[in-house]
């Protein structure tokens, strides 16, 4: 059959055009590997509401979710079909236009940070934007809004003391997430995640180096997902469920799941930022492999997270001020000052 | 002037036999004042003029030497039925319970008063855990207390109509009309539970800013129940607070009145629902010093191997539920654990797990099962490991410790003056356990410490009761080793059921016991009461018999109702955490406060 035609010369012209215009194809790959990354990791999120409750359950001498489908693995679907199909019922006293952005807003700028997340060779959105890290603390300072406006508008009395200590709680960790963070910016010399990633597979992981570094980076991305023992804004004993106490339907479920993102993206970038990212034995070859490294260490620092959960009574609100200001605050400082002599030491020698 | 007054009826009113504080009352007022009432228990029970009562009262506060500082009970008694006189005619009897540390020992100050509308000077000022009880008072009874600064109902909702232990008020629903609950009634209850600050002389804001008005509670993770207390906040700190109580009251003591005296003892388990047949203990002790029972000690022992199984189930609840106040949610999980093996070997033994109404008048219910030794044994072997882990887990965290020492703190004097009994007066280093100070029921016979904190904070009533457990494992093993042969029950004709065995062959065995199981032993006239050292603080029933199948009044004094008065003064000036933690610590349960 003779290739001829219309339609054949029209293909043919479609990949002259894109042979001369690669970055066109290249944002097509990359859009849809953005598109698998971002339902990849809502998966992924989704799936640890079972995972952390049937962990929780090992360690609590109990089952867990252990009735729908294999190990409960269907309790997933089950508990989204509830929630989808809930009626999404809105207290007639709050303020509609706030209280309708929070969730979104707590769910958008938690996803947003996936981008900054290499999760295997060349599968990352924004690992060379030049400000790389910056973008994340960003986005985490927005995801404060989420909080803020969801407690403002509620109102109610609850929802605002969950949200006055979310602004105060936030205020106080950000300050020195940055702080930390800035010794693995002093020594790869970049703010970019790619370049951090190269540098560790090129040197050393900064776990090494920035052992103070990462426990104060560590503490305040907990306290930014309101984790335990991190989660004053919604301390069930003190406040019921502090902020999100008015919500109900999908609009809590976006909080609910937006939480777990938080604890995806953050556990990513403790990977990414501490522990060599994708980096180990044949991943430079092997891009799945690296997806495997990551995967791993990942998990392990999700694992983590919800092991705190199980194991930390909460502490006081002032107390988790004072613990920012008067300890993680100096230590970060330190970090930096002393990451920074010796930077200049060594290349003074 | 005494020496020339006409002998004493009673003997018990006999010079030289007088309690010393008889005699230091009529050294200082003279004897015309009083009016001595014989009880059954050993309680000096004077008759006082209302004219004279609030001198004697503060007398005995602060004019004795080992004074009596803890107003532990004070209530009221409908006297116009009363066909047994045991004082001055009166139509209304408040009477004033007064315990002494120093002494060990009590003290009971009767004010007759007369009229439909009674009324009595308030001694709020004398000890301020008596604004609540004169509420209670008031709600239940209708007496005025005069001078009161907030005489409002604090059991029942404001829209009661009535006082319902007064005897002309009827006991049972079917002497009602049906309740019905319209739109218009349920806004007016609604409208009923606002709170307004300035009805407590709150302010709702002050020159440069506004109070928040917080509601926590009745439905609230962390109120322990239906409790709601309403807090004055500036940001996060407490300015002020007003609990409210009453959602869970159930009228316990009113239905004493109308049930029999065998038939009332499983509305007892359900007063502390936590405690169990701790519950039954002072109730069957208080009847049985009615009838003039003595029990076998077979029967003392079971019941204080029992009473302790529930310290512990109790006591493993509290644990697990502070610490998940803290935030730590795992350890209840495993306290839990613990607690169904304890309820286990108490259904073994009981045939119900936490309500068993298992103890008699004169005994309990049925002797041991075959084989309870070993369920026993296993579990006492059990616990005490786990209890080390949970101390070394949980309450030397640092975050908890941080949490609670120093937190909701208060001195010995200060828990007495608010009536704290039980931990949360022992935290404070104050050595006083009835088991010790006043044995009942053979805790004579065995050996174990009362543990004591020393700052009266939150951690140190989470520590006591740690180490309460511990020494109940203690008492409990003893009861195992050394468990006493004989019958499981009295041999008297008021213990319920009556025995049966003489009961085909004479008649009249046969008739007493007939009554005694149809309408219920009918105990003589007179009054008695027990205090023991329940699971959360001193627990007492007040028993007053007018020679009938029922009580004719039944006081039951609960320790929670006074540590809850007890939580503004405490906690003023703390953050919410903190009061949380107060409220954790306290180890209440509603219908203990309720009844």
């Amino acid at each position: 059959m003779l290739r001829t035609g219309p339609l054949h010369a029209a293909r043919a012209a479609m990949i002259t055009w894109f042979s001369n215009h690669p970055e066109v194809v290249d944002a097509i790959i990359a859009s849809l590997k953005a598109l698998v990354l971002l339902f990849g990791s809502v998966i992924v999120a989704a799936m640890l509401i079972w995972v952390e409750r049937r962990l929780l359950g090992v360690w609590q001498d109990r089952y867990g979710p252990n009735r729908v489908g294999p190990f409960g693995l269907g309790q997933v679907v089950a508990d989204m079909i509830k929630i989808f199909f809930k009626e999404d019922w809105m207290p007639p006293f709050v303020d509609k236009p706030a209280f309708l952005i929070a969730p979104l807003v707590a769910m958008t700028t938690m996803m947003m940070a996936f981008v900054l997340v290499p999760v295997a060779p060349g599968w990352n959105v924004a690992g060379d934007l030049n400000i790389g890290v910056l973008l994340f603390f960003a986005l985490a300072g927005l995801a404060v809004y989420a909080v803020m406006l969801g407690g403002w508008s509620s109102n109610s009395k609850y929802a605002l003391l969950g949200g006055l200590r979310s602004a105060a709680q936030m205020l106080s960790y950000e300050v020195f997430m940055g702080v930390a963070l800035m010794g693995v910016v002093m020594e790869t010399g970049s703010f970019a995640v790619n370049d951090i990633i190269a540098y560790q597979g090129a040197h050393h992981w900064f776990i090494l180096t920035q052992f103070f570094g990462f426990c104060t980076f560590a503490l305040a991305a907990v306290a930014t997902t309101h984790r335990h023992p991190f989660d004053l804004p919604e301390a069930e004993q003190e406040l019921a469920a502090g902020y999100h106490t008015e919500y109900s339907g999908m609009k809590f479920g976006m909080f609910f799941v937006a939480e777990y993102v938080g604890v995806v993206v953050v556990s990513g970038l403790l990977t990414t930022l501490y522990f060599g990212g994708w980096h180990g034995p044949g991943a430079e070859s092997h891009a799945w492999l690296g997806f495997i490294y990551f995967f791993i260490k990942t998990f392990i620092f999700i694992m983590l997270f919800i092991l705190l959960r199980g194991a930390l009574p909460r502490p006081r609100y002032d107390q988790v001020m004072a613990g920012g200001w008067k300890f993680c605050l100096p230590l970060a400082l330190v970090n930096m000052l002393v990451t920074g002599a010796v930077i200049l030491a060594n290349q003074g020698g | 002037m005494a020496d020339d007054a006409p002998a004493p009826l009673n003997p018990a009113t006999a010079p030289g036999t007088l309690p010393e504080v008889v005699r230091e009352l009529y050294a200082r007022f003279g004897e015309n004042a009083f009016t001595f009432q014989p009880t059954k228990d050993d309680v000096p029970t004077l008759w006082t003029p209302k004219e004279r009562f609030a001198e004697v009262l503060a007398f005995l506060k602060n004019g004795v030497p080992r004074p009596y500082k803890m107003l532990l009970d004070l209530s009221a008694v409908d006297e116009r039925l009363r066909r047994n006189r045991l004082g001055p005619s009166a139509d209304f009897t408040v009477f004033y319970h007064l315990l002494s540390i120093d002494r060990n020992s009590d003290v009971r100050i009767k004010v007759a008063l007369s009229g439909d509308a009674p009324s009595i000077p308030s001694i709020h000022k004398l000890w301020a855990n008596a604004n609540w009880y004169e509420r209670e008072a008031w709600d239940l009874f209708g007496i005025v207390f005069e001078g009161h600064p907030n005489l409002q109902r604090i059991l029942l909702p404001r829209t009661w109509k009535g006082h319902p232990l007064r005897k002309d008020y009827p006991a049972r629903a079917t002497e009602f009309d049906p309740f019905m609950l319209d739109a218009a009634k349920q806004d007016l209850e609604q409208e009923g539970l606002k709170f307004k600050p300035e009805e407590w002389g709150m302010k709702r804001s002050t020159s440069d800013h506004d109070f928040m008005f917080l509601n926590l509670g009745p439905n609230h993770p962390s109120a322990h129940g239906a409790f709601r207390i309403v807090l004055q906040l500036d940001g996060e700190e407490i300015v002020d607070c007003v609990p409210d109580i009453g959602y869970h009251h159930r009228g316990a003591e009113k239905m004493a009145e109308r049930q029999s005296w065998h038939t009332f003892i499983p509305y007892t388990d359900r007063i502390d629902y936590l405690g169990g047949v701790m519950n039954n203990l002072p109730y069957v002790l208080a009847v049985e010093k009615l009838a003039g029972i003595t029990v076998p000690d077979r029967v003392k022992t079971i019941r204080v191997m029992m009473a302790e199984f529930f310290r512990i189930t109790s006591h493993l609840l509290f644990l697990g539920t502070y610490i998940q106040d803290v935030g730590a949610m795992t350890p209840i999980f495993f306290m839990f654990t613990d607690r169904m093996k304890a309820y286990d070997v108490i259904e073994a033994i009981t045939g119900f797990r936490m309500h068993p109404a298992w103890y008699r008048i004169g005994g309990v219910a049925h002797d041991l099962p075959r084989g309870w030794d070993k369920l026993v044994r296993d579990f006492v072997e059990w616990l005490p490991k786990r209890l080390d882990e949970y101390e070394k887990a949980a309450m030397k965290n640092g975050i908890l410790r941080a949490r609670t020492i120093h937190v909701a703190e208060y001195n010995t004097a200060e828990a007495i003056e608010w009536g704290a009994t039980g931990a949360g007066l022992r935290a404070t280093g104050c050595d006083y356990d009835l088991r010790k100070a006043r044995p009942y029921s053979g805790y004579e016979n065995f050996e174990f410490e009362v543990p004591l904190g020393k700052n009266g904070d939150a951690y140190d009533r989470g520590m006591v009761r740690l180490e309460e457990m511990r020494q109940s494992v203690r008492i409990i093993k003893q009861c195992l080793d050394h468990m006493p042969a004989g019958p499981y029950k009295a041999d008297h004709p008021l213990t319920c059921p009556p025995p049966k065995e003489r009961t085909l062959q004479d008649i009249e065995t046969l008739i007493t016991h007939f009554l005694g199981v149809s309408w219920g032993p009918v105990m003589p006239p007179g009054e008695s009461s027990q205090l023991i050292e329940a699971t959360k603080g001193i627990n007492s029933y007040y028993l007053s018999s007018d020679g009938s199948t029922t009580s004719y009044r039944t006081r039951i004094r609960t320790p929670s109702f006074a540590h809850l008065q007890m939580i503004p003064h405490i906690i003023n000036g703390s953050m919410i955490p903190d009061l949380i933690m107060l409220l954790a610590s306290i180890d209440f349960v509603m219908a203990d406060v309720d009844r």
